[in-house]
């Protein structure tokens, strides 16, 4: 398993998104997502997209206003996540049409569902936007 | 409507929740929202169900516990509907896991999706089970799967792929089911079901030695086939990125041949075409492009030797290295700490760009290439790659500086050519970064300072001089304080003053001076000023000038607040006082301190309860924090793992340096001789001066390993007074009189030496069904406290134990030293033994007989057998 767990996180430090591929009890996500977010938050522009936590290595990337964070394993191509945050923004720009943060909070579940067709049990499945996105355009004329 | 539910949309309570100024209203809006939850499910309400589980969401996401909606899901789930089924599934994966037993209830319905007409609903199945499955879930649904992987639809059979890696995780036996299948997955050409397809095959491989056999033979031909045509494949927009098609899968596909190609030559030669062509034609400049190369490297890097790719590889890490993006960078040093396993000549080449990359602004850089140092270091390099660190610890970070330390401090150690530069370098980091400095680090250091005897003046005249700029590192202080202490006088004297020296001018009073400055500045801890305390004494005997001055500075400290440095005080006024004929005798200078006691302790391998023989590894100095009470005791060779409480430190402390050994004045006669005596008695106690040369020898190596046992009532009775079995003034409160009557009290101990000891029987110490051990004990001449034991294990099954482990504990007063076992294979049937050395000491030696609580551990046809018991029926007086 590559990807443990994929984050979404405001300039705040507010958590938008939280889906984990491994269990962790409510308490350890809150401390670890506290801790993420401040060593991410606080690196300028210039530093790598990389930081090591604990055992996870964390790989986040900016767009405006909104931290994507992937914590991944150690062996994991640090290189390749980095692209797969910004497929993942990427399709879900295709989506909402240029994605903001209150995309993601007031359509929590369909940014799920997106990533659900990305990833799943931490390895990606689906690299095509178009293949994302079918089963969701499908379901929205559904309903 | 039911008038229980909650009225508010979604949209609303985000709204809300956002609108929300401080924690605490957050807290008051989710609580409200999750009370009218609780009610609608109590109610059993349906319409708003779906509403209410993604409201559950929202507000698991944002920390607090929603595990009552946890039915609701599965309800959802059950239901016909898309819509329904949809957040159902969703919830699952987000609110349970694979722990809870409410898990067991959806198998049924999972079954049933997974078998269900429309194939959007399959996939929701199989996109679940794949993220939350449990073992029994695997093994019910394993067949479904299966079939699954050959269903019409591909986006079906890559969702199926993935849930069977999920399966093949929790329940590796089922591997061998999934091996054809994974392999026709690697033919199509769907990308999700190649990507998928490529990482279940990884994943088997991973899991069954069969499945890699199977896959090196069946599927390397076409996997490096399947590469070429995408590498070389034309424009496709659907999966373009920066104009290479898929990276993803790319790197998927050399992950795979990687673990294919590793071991295996006929493979690795198969592939050898295909990597060279990904490795020179892969464009460098956008990120995708490096993101294979990066893969790419690996790959070569792990699959067997072929020169030509080695070095392809090792220039791209090398343009990597010099690349402006960090991100390049970082995985470059990454990547050369694997190549340096590989091509260690190759990495050296990049010393230079490593070492400034150590010194980079970002801290996920410095990290990875302080690493990557500590790897290149080696004996040939070690002085300008120490400089370089050390230069660079003046500018340092304040949160690099202790991983920096720590990384330096064992480099100096390892890699160290001789003493004076060791000490050289310690010194300097001490100076810079002595607050990160490790205790066992600079315990260490005073254990070598005091073996190098013709440094020693070279030494204290260093730390005197580094006392003067940097008084705020507290190690510095200590090691110079103790280095005062004992060299003092080589330090007024200007004695053995080596060619490289600037002369120095320190008076006594100097000297005295930087001693007091340690005790008195408000900083320093109890131990720093205990350490300034004893060499203040140590300097009164050395200083006879000074001595009205140390006095004053002593009797200040007789106010302590610190009850261990009130006593002290007290104590040292009483002997400067009351006692000028032995003092000097008293604090002569310590015997040099043993290299090899001290790194085995080190080690790991004497703690005092627990001593196994398989001791910490030996490069990882800085690994282990000790309590802060502990230094002193374990600097002067003390196993400190059992010091009770901060206020015992002193006490071990001042025990050990006056080499006090407690235990042969508890000799049951002592206490009725005349008083006269007492100077002997003492010089008898501290083992000084008075003993031929021969037993001097083995009473330091006693007082090294021995006289630890006693701290627990030292702590609470004076340090000198602490003799068991002596007069009931021992235990009255500190003072003057007391100590008096101590020194003056007793008589020569008329220690019974048995020089060779008697002969004791051996010992059957543990019998099983399956197990003999048997003890045989001898005794050092001299040393009456101490029993060599030799443990013999015998086998009396019909079968080989392997990974055989003997361990051993004892109760505080005695303590326990394992040697390594000769082997830890055991032939069946009494076919050879396994022979294990013990060292034990007894503290209470003549009082108390020996006991042992023991486990052995072994595994016996690959099962793990544990053996346990107690040994009471020691021979006594061991």
């Amino acid at each position: 398993m590559g990807i443990r767990f994929i984050l979404m996180v405001n300039k705040q430090g507010q958590t938008r998104l939280a889906q984990y591929y491994e269990w962790l009890t409510l308490e350890e996500r809150r401390a670890l997502e506290g801790e993420i977010v401040r060593k991410c938050l606080a690196r300028t522009e210039q530093q790598c997209s990389f930081v090591e936590h604990r055992n996870y290595k964390i790989v986040y990337r900016r767009y405006a206003s909104l931290f994507f964070l992937v914590g991944v394993d150690n062996d994991e191509n640090e290189l390749a996540i980095l692209e797969f945050i910004h497929l993942l923004v990427e399709t879900m720009d295709r989506h909402f049409g240029n994605v903001c943060e209150l995309d993601i909070m007031f359509h929590l579940e369909k940014a799920h569902f997106m990533l659900e067709e990305m990833v799943m049990n931490g390895s990606v499945v689906e690299t095509s936007k178009t293949n994302i996105l079918t089963p969701i355009q499908l379901m929205d004329k559904a309903s | 409507m039911n008038p229980f539910s909650s009225g508010t949309r979604l949209r609303d309570m985000i709204r809300a929740i956002r609108a929300c100024k401080t924690a605490a209203e957050e807290r008051a809006v989710v609580r409200k929202e999750c009370a009218a939850i609780r009610a609608a499910i109590n109610e059993n309400d349906q319409d708003y169900r779906h509403r209410n589980l993604a409201k559950l969401m929202f507000i698991q996401m944002l920390g607090y516990p929603t595990h009552f909606g946890q039915m609701e899901c599965l309800k959802l789930i059950a239901s016909s509907g898309f819509p329904e089924k949809r957040i159902g599934y969703l919830g699952l994966m987000l609110l349970l896991d694979e722990r809870q037993e409410v898990l067991m209830l959806v198998t049924n319905s999972l079954k049933q999706d997974l078998n269900h007409s429309n194939q959007y609903i399959v996939g929701l199945a199989l996109c679940a089970l794949g993220n939350i499955c449990s073992a029994e879930m695997a093994r019910d649904l394993a067949p479904e799967v299966e079939r699954l992987l050959q269903f019409r639809d591909p986006n079906i059979r890559k969702k199926a792929a993935l849930c069977s890696i999920r399966i093949i995780k929790k329940v590796p036996d089922l591997a061998e089911n999934f091996i054809n299948p994974a392999a026709s997955l690697l033919k199509e050409k769907h990308h999700g079901v190649l990507i998928t397809g490529v990482q279940l095959c990884t994943d088997l491989c991973k899991v069954s030695s069969e499945a890699l056999e199977y896959f090196r033979k069946k599927c390397t031909d076409g996997l490096v086939k399947t590469l070429r045509d995408i590498a070389n494949s034309p424009y496709a927009p659907e999966y373009d990125i920066a104009g290479i098609t898929d990276p993803f899968l790319h790197i998927r596909l050399l992950k795979l041949l990687r673990i294919l190609g590793q071991g295996d030559a006929d493979a690795s030669d198969c592939m050898n075409d295909i990597l060279a062509q990904v490795a020179t034609k892969t464009e460098s400049n956008k990120n995708a492009g490096n993101a294979i190369l990066y893969e790419c490297v690996e790959t070569i890097m792990s699959i067997e030797d072929n020169g030509g790719l080695r070095v392809l590889a090792i220039n791209i890490l090398g343009r990597f290295l010099s690349n402006r993006d960090n991100n390049i960078r970082y995985v470059a040093l990454n990547m050369l700490m694997k190549a340096m396993m590989v091509d260690a000549q190759a990495v050296q080449r990049h010393r230079a760009t490593i070492l400034e990359c150590v010194k980079d602004s970002d801290a996920s850089i410095q990290k990875r290439a302080l690493e990557l140092v500590y790897l290149l270091v080696n004996e040939n390099n070690v002085k300008p790659l120490t400089k370089e660190l050390i230069e660079y610890l003046e500018v340092s970070d304040q949160e690099f500086k202790g991983d920096l330390t720590a990384k330096i401090c064992s480099l100096v150690e390892k890699f160290s050519p001789e003493k004076i530069w060791y000490i050289d370098q310690m010194l300097k980091v001490l100076s810079e970064a002595g607050n990160f400095v490790k205790d066992e680090v600079w315990h260490a250091l005073i254990v070598v300072i005091s073996n190098a005897t013709d440094l020693h003046g070279y030494t204290v005249r260093a730390l005197y001089r580094a006392v003067q700029t940097s008084t705020e590192q507290e190690t510095l202080v200590r090691v110079a304080v103790w280095c005062i202490g004992e060299y003092g006088d080589m330090l007024v004297n200007d004695v053995g003053m080596l060619d490289i020296e600037d002369p120095i001018t320190v008076t006594e009073s100097d000297a005295v001076d930087a001693t007091e400055v340690a005790i008195k500045r408000h900083s320093s801890d109890l131990t720093t000023k205990a350490m300034a305390l004893i060499a203040l004494l140590k300097l009164s005997s050395r200083f006879p000038s000074c001595s009205e001055r140390i006095r004053d500075i002593i009797v200040q400290n007789k106010g302590n607040l610190v009850l261990e440095l009130q006593q002290r005080s007290i104590e040292f006024n009483c002997i400067l006082q009351k006692h000028q004929n032995i003092r000097s005798a008293l604090v002569e200078r310590m015997p040099v301190l043993d290299e090899a006691t001290f790194s085995g302790r080190r080690a790991g391998s004497l703690p005092a309860a627990v001593s196994t023989s398989t001791g910490a590894p030996r490069n990882l100095p800085n690994g282990i924090a000790k309590p802060a009470a502990a230094p002193i005791a374990d600097l002067l060779d003390l196993s400190s793992d059992d010091v009770p409480a901060p206020s015992s430190s002193g006490g071990d402390f001042l025990q050990d340096l006056l080499g006090v050994d407690l235990s042969p004045a508890s000799a049951p006669s002592g206490t009725s001789q005349p008083p006269k005596a007492g100077t002997d008695v003492l010089l008898d106690l501290l083992s000084l001066g008075t003993l031929p040369p021969a037993q001097s020898s083995s009473s330091t190596s006693d007082i090294l390993s021995s006289s630890q046992d006693n701290k627990a009532p030292l702590a609470n009775l004076n340090g000198l007074s602490s003799l068991p079995s002596l007069s009931p003034n021992a235990t009255s409160p500190a003072s003057a009189a007391s100590m008096m009557d101590l020194l003056d009290g007793f008589g020569p101990s008329p220690q019974n030496h048995e020089e060779n000891g008697p002969a004791y029987p051996s010992l059957v110490a543990y019998e099983s069904s399956s197990l003999r051990m048997t003890f045989n004990f001898s005794k050092q001449p001299g040393n009456p406290q101490t029993t060599l034991i030799q443990a013999t294990f015998t086998n009396l099954s019909p079968n080989v134990y392997n990974d055989f482990l003997f361990q051993a504990a004892v109760p505080k007063f005695l303590q326990l030293h394992l040697d390594p076992a000769s082997s830890n294979t055991l032939p069946a049937s009494g076919n050879g033994s396994i022979t294990q050395n013990l060292k034990v000491t007894n503290s209470q030696h003549g009082k108390k007989s020996l006991v042992m609580r023991i486990r052995i551990a072994y595994k016996m046809k690959n099962k793990e057998v544990l053996e346990e018991g107690q040994i009471s029926n020691f021979p006594r007086d061991l």
